[in-house]
């Protein structure tokens, strides 16, 4: 139905691909013309801002340091941990809420009281909390991803058609049965969407979570940029930030295709 | 349920006495005294079938005929086992009904194939809860595919079929499990008229070849009139039987069936029956219940 829509302009695929890096390049441009001509307009100044041209040279400089891959293997690392453990914990957790209105009303309340608690908001605590800065880091990342895995994990069971139960049911489905061959295929199209924002949130958490590191991590090298005033490498590793969390969740929404593929049929029949 | 728990015992005493007179007896016998169903709870509450006593014998082709929210649906959900009755005594071949079985198969109007699983997976879904292995139950379920004609669609997903053919593959799904029962309701609503003749033609086919007991839910007098041994008409609220009519049309039956002078007088008969309940419109009740009650418990 939504494909219905966009298919008005049938523009081509090469069109489709020339307009969306055009956007980028307007993006860049903008950016450009107002970091030279350092536009102030009282509300917002870029007179601060650093060029693309100064942020350009700054990866070549990091490119060059040797400092690129500890710095991506160390973020990738808990990002990663972080994220699995995420999936794991939201999915059962998913699962369980979403069957038993039990479970719901035993494990939602402090479910929903943590929830808006922000990344940073966890700082003091997780250091308090876990022995070693690393594994504060991890759970940083972790509380960044359970939510939207959770709760869209819990919103595709509920949506599960009851048709679809009571008819395993009558096909002698046991509830284990019910579960592992209904209930998880049906709510699994959801559950990616989860899994997709969730390695988002993840990454949005990241320079939260390394504000503690102490050398190493994209998070780390953004936060140092500032507190040192390097503002070029802000701008570099904000950009890092940002194409490692598109990468990661459009790969995440690949997986999940693959494994839902007669999702992506229905409604166009 | 806890109200016939003191009698089952008693039946099923009275079971097994006859199977082992006669092994081969025909199963699929459905017996009902005295059956209460309700629905909804609080003071929403109220009695969608009341205290109606009815028995179906092996094999037979019965046809549950009212309008809209009479609770012939409520009843065949109570035959599924969905629906725990409130009252009296509900027994497929003397044993209490107590919950769905694989046993008394279910087709609904709109159709439930697994969107995740292909045709052949769909079919052989109730095979994979029985332990098969999945070579054999895909050799019986491509059998049963050519049963209804559609074994060339084995590999494609659910959506990519008509409406009729969803269904074709809904009534091999529930078939594959040899029920005793076979409990329809509406299953061709939804289906253009060329298409919903085609299917009860191939329904009857089918139903000639595998003689289990057959509940019809409608709504439709010529539907039932030319599919049914016997009518059992219902009215609205709280849902009873009106009329307990035998439809005695030599079978196979052929669409010309319908435009004899025998058919429409039935017909005619039938449209006075049910005429008199006009101009009351009820909610449409499913075999699962009220609408809102979405959680089934397991």
């Amino acid at each position: 139905m939504a494909s219905f829509k966009k298919t008005n302009a049938s523009p081509t695929r090469i069109t489709t691909a020339g307009m969306q890096l055009g956007s980028v390049a307007a993006c860049v441009l903008v950016w450009h013309f107002a970091s030279t001509l350092r536009i102030d307009l009282g509300i917002i100044t870029f007179s601060n801002v650093p060029t693309p041209q100064a942020v350009v040279s700054a990866i070549w400089q990091l490119l060059q340091s040797n400092a690129l891959l500890p710095h991506l293997g160390s973020s990738l690392a808990r990002v990663f941990s972080g994220y699995v453990m995420a999936a794991i914990v939201g999915v059962t957790l998913g699962l369980v809420i979403g069957r038993s209105r039990k479970a719901e009303n035993w494990l939602m309340p402090p479910l929903e009281l943590l929830r808006p608690i922000p990344a940073v908001a966890w700082i003091p605590l997780a250091i308090l909390m876990f022995p070693s800065s690393e594994a504060s880091m991890i759970f940083i990342t972790f509380t960044g991803a359970l939510f939207p895995i959770l709760l869209n994990t819990i919103h595709g069971v509920e949506a599960v058609d009851p048709r679809l139960i009571a008819s395993s049911r009558s096909l002698g489905a046991s509830p284990r049965a019910i579960l592992r061959e209904v209930v998880l295929p049906g709510a699994l199209p959801s559950i990616f969407t989860g899994l997709s924002i969730g390695m988002g949130t993840s990454w949005f958490c990241l320079v939260t979570a390394e504000m503690i590191s102490g050398q190493w991590g994209i998070g780390y090298y953004t936060w140092s940029s500032y507190v040192i005033q390097n503002y070029a490498d802000i701008v570099v590793g904000m950009l890092l930030i940002g194409l490692l969390g598109m990468g990661s969740s459009w790969l995440i929404k690949r997986i999940g295709d693959w494994l839902t593929p007669w999702y992506r049929l229905q409604g166009k029949s | 349920m806890t109200i016939y728990q003191n009698n089952s015992a008693d039946y099923q005493h009275h079971s097994s006495d006859k199977s082992n007179r006669n092994p081969a007896i025909a199963l699929g016998e459905i017996n009902a005294q005295q059956l209460s169903i309700r629905l909804g709870t609080g003071v929403s509450e109220f009695e969608a079938v009341q205290a109606v006593d009815f028995n179906i014998q092996p094999g037979e082709f019965v046809c549950l005929l009212g309008p809209s929210g009479c609770g012939k649906s409520t009843l065949l959900g109570a035959l599924a086992g969905h629906i725990i009755p409130a009252n009296g005594v509900l027994e497929v071949d003397g044993q209490t009904i107590n919950g769905p079985s694989p046993e008394r198969g279910m087709v609904f109007q709109h159709h439930t194939l697994f969107p995740w699983l292909n045709v052949v997976d769909n079919v052989a879904f109730g095979l994979k809860m029985r332990g098969v292995n999945k070579a054999e139950r895909h050799a019986q379920a491509l059998e049963m595919l050519q049963q209804v004609g559609l074994h060339d669609v084995a590999n494609r997903w659910p959506s990519q079929l008509s409406g009729g053919m969803q269904q074709r593959v809904e009534i091999a799904r529930v078939l594959i499990n040899k029920p005793r029962l076979l409990l329809m309701d509406e299953p061709f609503g939804a289906l253009d008229a060329q298409t919903r003749l085609k299917m009860q033609q191939l329904l009857l086919d089918i139903w000639g070849r595998i003689r289990t007991t057959l509940v019809f839910v409608t709504h439709d007098i010529d539907e039932a009139l030319f599919l049914a041994d016997r009518i059992l008409v219902m009215s609205p609220r709280p849902g009873r039987f009106i009329e307990n009519l035998p439809v005695n049309f030599a079978r196979p039956r052929t669409t010309e069936l319908v435009t004899t002078p025998e058919f429409m007088q039935l017909k005619r008969h039938c449209l006075d029956l049910l005429s008199h309940e006009e101009g009351r419109q009820l909610p449409r009740l499913s075999p699962l219940g009220l609408p809102p009650q979405t959680r089934i418990a397991v």
